[in-house]
């Protein structure tokens, strides 16, 4: 953080220059800006879908979009999507937890406790450079395919980011604020919700969010690799009927799973970071 | 009554050791305004951290009321040169810190405090919409809030502009006069060191000890313009150079 408020300030300037300027392009092509990153996949889907409806494309290989679209109106209608989407949620959200608040759990205490740091952190930075997915094979040797094995995998995956970024918050809290806590006579309890909590926040979101990424990469893997129901199982079933439209409804499901819980994420991060919003707005951009 | 007594303080290092105090004597009674004054690395830092009570590996002996200090604590109210404030607090936040809020009496304190500090309107403010002298009356305000016996100032308002620092100064005799609480002032400005203590002890580098301390029996608010000021200002100058030309018995420093 500046400690400096006339550099603050300038910073703060040197922001809302640059946005000037933004708000002048605004008008290009008659858009609006957040409009404009529309333009390009939107530009995709209407060459896609006129190539498919001139045959230039095979329909196994690359339905249009419209008969995409048209096969996930009507999974939806019969309810069968949203039982799909429903269990791959319930998976993945439940990986995440576990797997998430270990992270939490551990970073905390490796990023505290000398001796905790000095005994855990150098084996789980090792484990962490492990490829996740050749860990699978040895999961199904020891847990078989069902639900628990698949539910540790992705708790496997969530568990590193989490761990890893809360650590590092934690290590972040400052010396000058610690001194402050020193002289204010905080107990241990108000340390850790006063200081360390607050300084490792934006830290332990950053990595909830990659976590949440994983989740969903080793939900899909871990639904394809057997399952009787999922969005992976979908996409796994319609591949071996070649049913290539739900493959794509499939895929689009989960960029929209993983869009959201972004965007989950984002919005706990402008509530809980409020206090960081003056330095923030620019960077916001950049991300 | 603050009372140092044959106070040095060695800092090991890879050269030899740096003594950064020596053999301090000093005496301030409950009440008084003390300012410090001296070169660049003749101690003053360390003398009010030890004070603090937040360093503890020294010789002689430093008692607050006839008890030695030992360890930190809100007795000794401590202002750095940097706010230091929790960014993710408000400002009526981080005066109480670690007192609550919802404590009616700690509440009614917390305004007054503000009020004293001249910052109404900003309680619910975040520290990253102060500007540096907003923030440091908060920091400020959260030291008074635990009423100290001492407070403990370093280069408090040494990153602030001429005019914002001159209204600080105002603000800081205003504190003193309404609580009389005892405050050790360390500071780079001479006209800073006249104009706020009662006392202003000179100090000298190498190792750090303290060359002179000089009365200033002046009536506040004090004139910066009078002939009386200009008269002790100009005795803590001369001093002052006296000490800048003080041969050094350093092998490297020759010119
Ligand atoms: N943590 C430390 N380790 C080693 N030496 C130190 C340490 N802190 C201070 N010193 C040394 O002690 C001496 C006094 O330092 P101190 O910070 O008290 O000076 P100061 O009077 O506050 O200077 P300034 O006006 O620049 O703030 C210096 O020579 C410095 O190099
Ligand atoms: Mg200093």
């Amino acid at each position: 953080m500046a400690a400096d408020p006339q550099a603050a300030k300038a910073q703060a300037r040197a922001v809302t220059a640059p946005r000037a300027e933004a708000a002048r392009q605004r008008d290009w092509l008659g858009l609006p800006r957040w409009a404009q990153g529309w333009l390009l996949p939107l530009a995709v889907l209407l060459v896609w879908e006129a190539a498919a409806r001139a045959g230039l494309v095979s329909p196994a290989m690359l339905p249009a979009p419209s008969v995409i679209a048209a096969s996930a109106l009507r999974l939806l209608a019969s309810g069968e999507l949203g039982e799909h989407a429903w269990a791959s949620f319930r998976r993945a959200a439940a990986g995440f937890l576990l797997g998430g608040a270990t992270g939490l759990l551990l970073g905390l205490f490796t990023g505290l406790g000398r001796w905790a740091q000095r005994l855990l952190d150098p084996s789980l930075q090792m484990l962490r450079t492990v490829p996740l997915l050749a860990v699978i094979p040895l999961f199904i040797l020891w847990f078989g395919v069902g639900e628990f094995s698949k539910g540790l995998l992705i708790a496997l995956g969530a568990f590193f980011p989490v761990y890893f970024h809360t650590y590092l918050g934690v290590r972040s809290a400052e010396a000058k604020l610690y001194e402050v806590t020193r002289v204010l006579q905080f107990t241990r309890l108000q340390l850790v919700r006063g200081l360390i909590l607050p300084a490792a926040l934006p830290n332990i979101l950053l990595g909830a969010r990659l976590s949440a990424g994983v989740s969903w990469l080793m939900l899909s893997v871990a639904e394809m690799m057997g399952a009787s129901e999922g969005i992976g199982y979908m996409i796994q079933d319609a591949r071996v009927y070649a049913q290539t439209d739900l493959v794509f409804v499939g895929i689009v499901l989960f960029m929209l799973a993983g869009k959201l819980t972004d965007a989950g994420v984002r919005r706990l991060e402008l509530r809980w970071l409020r206090w960081r919003r003056p330095f923030q707005d620019g960077k916001e951009k950049g991300l | 009554m603050l009372a140092i007594q044959g106070l040095t303080k060695i800092f090991p290092a890879p050269a030899g050791e740096v003594v950064a105090l020596r053999d301090i004597r000093l005496e301030i009674g409950p009440g008084r305004l003390v300012t410090f004054i001296g070169p660049s690395g003749c101690g003053k830092s360390t003398l009010l951290k030890i004070a603090a009570g937040l360093d503890a590996s020294y010789e002689g002996s430093i008692t607050l009321d006839g008890r030695p200090i030992e360890g930190p604590s809100v007795e000794k109210g401590v202002i750095f040169q940097e706010p230091r404030l929790f960014p993710w607090w408000t400002v009526e936040k981080n005066i109480a810190a670690n007192a609550s809020l919802r404590d009616a009496a700690v509440r009614r304190r917390v305004g007054e405090l503000i009020e004293l500090v001249r910052l109404k309107g900003f309680e619910k403010a975040y520290p990253s919409e102060l500007s540096g002298g907003m923030a440091q009356r908060v920091a400020i305000a959260r030291a008074l809030l635990r009423r100290p016996k001492v407070l403990l100032l370093d280069e408090p308002f040494g990153a602030l502009d001429a005019f914002t620092r001159a209204h600080m100064q105002e603000v800081l005799l205003d504190i003193w006069q309404a609580d009389r609480t005892t405050m050790l002032f360390v500071t780079h400005d001479l006209d800073e060191a006249v104009f706020l203590g009662q006392q202003v002890v000179i100090m000298n580098p190498r190792p750090g000890h303290i060359r002179r301390v000089v009365s200033v029996d002046l009536p506040y608010p004090r004139q910066r313009t009078g002939a009386p000021f200009q008269e002790i200002r100009g005795v803590v100058l001369r001093e002052f150079e006296k000490v800048e030309e003080a041969p050094v018995p350093d092998p490297g420093a020759g010119i």
